[in-house]
């Protein structure tokens, strides 16, 4: 049985599903459970394949609920584990993730996003924003990174695992279907050599009798009374709060010199940070802010960066939902939003770039 | 001389006792008879002990055993997941009907026909009780609920689920699929026990149905509550083993 | 926008369309290139029309899909409608020469259209099944993302198991290629 998925550095050619199965190997993820949906099914398809080599296990559950639910019961056993979805599928996760929520439970999720609402496209989108940062009955105490190429999508895929394991909150890495499917180069790596790797423990089930050696863990989620649900609550809080500078990543560029503020997210930020840089080089006021944490978002980074704006345009493949937290972000801003909307479907440089032109030469209000 | 057993189980949690069940419900004998399953298999170290949503949450301290206390109907993946990821554990899904017939019955038929290694304790009261009594799976005919106030009405609302007969059909060999009652205690605690054991032997999918009372959304007294389980209920859902795994028969 | 070479592959399910296009980025990673490629897919159904969305340059490619090709190659009468909407005034358009009763569907905006005989190339001189890699050997003519040498290694990884049982398959799809280049000689589409 082999031990290391890859050693040292390798160039590959690859689709972003099989990216992920490389990821989460090489981050020593131990067992997936996984429900098909389509656009993350070849996620399993490749795990299965090779783990079994690695002496990684697989679950084919019933449902989501149920790969959301045996996950969070593997983390629980001390191991890394992982799970991909979808669309509806999201959905159902969102249950699962509301407990590990709760429970503070490092559970790992991949999202690719398909279109919405209901099963809509099987496609792209970028519509799972809303649920992925705030879904289940809770406060969205979860990190969400959201990656925008191959490169990306494996080195954070393995940070995905650091983070759940290091501060306890359910992590995400948002995708979507174009990002699954495409195939581009990029390094795959063993992040044991690179990186100090955040290793799981046990919650249940350590060495000694319960009550006689040790206190036996009492793991709950439910409250019988107001003040000691908002005293457990309050304390997660006080810890997402303590955290989020640590958390928050974005990128950006030319926003000293920018009258025009891009912000976009995920791949549609490639065609956005095309456009900005053309027309950077030739001389116009633009600049762009990318969110690569969705939450907790970069807020302090992103007043930094519209410092100079006079006006900001988002884009998204959805109908606002990225929009949303621009504006909460941006609260007390006094700067004008543009908006360009495509949900559920692709967005090229050549579209980002007519539109900015439209604004920057004042054509469209 | 004659050995007299403790009245509290080792695997108690006494910090926890008086427990939080209501007078006369059942919970407590069913939790008395996996606790002296525990004890007399000497697990206490390494039982994790899963309880659902409904009553069965009560029982989240109940144990001096690492325990979860879940979603309503999750409870049976979560033990799954936590056995898969460590088989030398023993782990107990403890839920109520309502649980593990509807909200979870796609996780309990799927953990069934996989044969996971997990035994599963489903306590059988004909309602859902935590939330006020409403009509579960499990409703006699005829029985009214809060949401069967003039009777459950078999034509409109089916009849009550018959669990371990269910199991039964859907596993292979090495399952075990037994009910019994909280009024026949030495019975109920030897199907748990047994359960425990085939989850230990590895051989496969273990589940209990308990038949248990629920005084308080019955609105019955002492002998109203044993007559209701011992005699309606009994006739309608018979005790017994329904699939034991090859030379365990008594 | 940036040097950026689009190419939109359609056709009928069976024709290899994106075995094509996965040869072809594969050859560009090859030749030290970027690329990347995308299937078009959606709720599976019977009879689609499959395309293949490839993109090779010398920098990083920014967006998965694109609307306009530089070149638009399509190999079914419905391909020819299909891809309609990626073919632009920069578009050379590609069509096999037997498809009949198109003419009327051909783009009316693009800056060339090329009726290659490759179909009947590949069934006349070659063999049916490598009428994908003649298609390809054609997109490396007209658009030269690739070396002829590197394409063919790119061919010989993908299909080298397949060679190694059977040697003339090897020359027959080297052939095939160097077939399709030779369709597009002379026709000035860069």
């Amino acid at each position: 049985m082999n031990d290391k998925p890859i050693t040292g550095e390798k160039k590959v050619f690859m689709t972003g599903n099989e990216v992920v199965a490389w990821a989460a190997l090489a981050a020593g993820a131990e067992v997936m459970f996984g429900y098909p949906i389509t656009p993350q099914n070849e996620i399993m398809h490749y795990w299965t394949r090779l783990a079994p080599k690695y002496g990684r296990k697989f679950l084919q559950t019933e449902d989501e609920l149920s790969a959301g639910f045996t996950l969070i019961g593997g983390v629980l056993a001390g191991k890394k584990a992982f799970t991909a979805t979808a669309g509806p599928g999201n959905v159902l996760m969102q249950e699962p993730m509301s407990m590990a929520e709760a429970m503070r439970i490092p559970t790992v999720a991949v999202i690719q996003q398909r279109g919405g609402p209901s099963t809509a496209t099987v496609i792209y989108s970028q519509q799972e924003v809303n649920l992925t940062c705030f879904g289940g009955n809770g406060e969205g105490l979860r990190v969400v990174y959201s990656t925008s190429s191959h490169q990306e999508l494996f080195d954070y895929t393995i940070k995905a695992f650091n983070t759940a394991w290091k501060y306890r909150f359910p992590t995400f890495v948002l995708a979507d279907g174009y990002q699954a499917k495409m195939r581009e180069s990029l390094v795959i790596y063993d992040p044991f050599e690179k990186m100090e790797m955040v290793e799981p423990e046990p919650f249940v089930g350590k060495p000694g009798t319960p009550g006689v050696d040790r206190k036996p863990a009492h793991l709950r989620n439910a409250y019988s009374v107001e003040e000691e649900l908002y005293e457990a609550l309050s304390k997660d809080i006080a810890d997402y709060e303590k955290a989020v500078p640590e958390l928050v990543e974005h990128e950006s560029f030319n926003t000293e010199e920018s009258e025009l503020l891009v912000i976009a997210h995920g791949v549609v930020y490639r065609s956005a940070a095309m456009a900005v840089k053309e027309l950077a080089e030739e001389g116009r006021k633009v600049g762009y802010f990318r969110p690569i944490t969705l939450r907790p978002f970069p807020q302090e980074q992103l007043k930094e960066a519209a410092r100079k704006a006079k006006q900001i345009l988002v884009v998204e493949s959805a109908y606002g939902q990225l929009y949303r937290l621009v504006r909460e972000n941006l609260y007390g801003a006094d700067i004008p939003l543009k908006t360009m909307f495509m949900p559920g479907v692709g967005i090229t440089p050549e579209e980002v770039r007519e539109k900015c032109v439209a604004l920057l030469d004042g054509k469209e209000a | 001389m004659v050995e007299i057993l403790p009245k509290m189980p080792k695997s108690w949690n006494p910090e926890s006792k008086p427990h939080k069940f209501c007078p006369g419900c059942g919970h407590g004998l069913v939790l008395k008879a996996l606790g002296q399953a525990i004890d007399e298999l000497g697990i206490q170290d390494r039982v994790v002990f899963g309880c659902d949503i409904g009553c069965s949450l009560l029982s989240w301290d109940f144990f001096n055993v690492d325990t979860v206390q879940t979603h309503h109907g999750r409870t049976t993946p979560v033990m799954v997941g936590i056995k898969r990821a460590n088989p030398n554990l023993v782990v107990v899904a403890y839920m109520g009907d309502g649980g593990g017939y509807a909200i979870g019955s796609q996780h309990l038929v799927n953990a069934a026909t996989r044969n996971e290694k997990i035994t599963c304790i489903l306590v059988n009261n004909t309602n859902y009780a935590m939330t006020g009594g409403q009509m579960a799976p499990t409703t006699m005919p005829g029985q009214k609920t809060e949401t069967t106030p003039y009777g459950r009405d078999v034509e409109e609302t089916g009849y009550p689920m018959l669990g371990p007969e269910m199991v039964a059909a859907i596993t292979r060999e090495g399952a075990y699929a037994a009910r019994g009652s909280v009024a026949k205690f030495a019975q109920l605690k030897k199907y748990i026990k047994k359960a425990l054991e085939n989850q230990m032997a590895g051989r496969g999918f273990s589940f209990v149905e308990a038949l248990s009372t629920c005084p308080t959304n019955w609105r019955t007294n002492a002998a109203q509550t044993w007559q209701f389980i011992e005699e309606t209920m009994t006739k309608y859902f018979p005790l017994g083993e329904f699939k034991v795994p090859e030379g365990k028969e008594d | 926008m940036g040097k950026v070479t689009r190419i939109a592959l359609a056709g009928e399910g069976g024709q290899g369309v994106q075995s094509v296009a996965q040869i072809l980025t594969e050859a560009a990673e090859l030749e030290g290139k970027e690329a990347l490629y995308i299937p078009n897919f959606g709720i599976e159904q019977r009879g689609g029309v499959s395309i293949a969305f490839v993109q090779i340059s010398d920098q990083k490619i920014p967006a998965p899909k694109f609307k306009t090709g530089d070149i638009v190659v399509a190999l079914s009468d419905r391909a020819v409608r299909r891809v309609q909407v990626h073919v632009g005034s920069e578009t050379v358009f590609v069509y096999d020469a037997s498809i009949e009763g198109v003419e009327e569907d051909l783009p009316k905006n693009a800056r060339k259209i090329l009726a290659i005989p490759a179909l009947e190339v590949a069934n006349k001189k070659l063999h049916p099944r490598v009428f994908n890699v003649l298609i390809m050997g054609a997109v490396i003519g007209a658009t030269k993302v690739v070396s002829l040498e590197k394409a063919k290694e790119a061919i010989e990884k993908r299909l080298g198991y397949k060679f190694e049982k059977s040697p003339e398959l090897q020359e027959l799809n080297f052939r095939a290629l160097e077939e399709g280049i030779k369709l597009v000689e002379g026709m000035e589409v860069e």
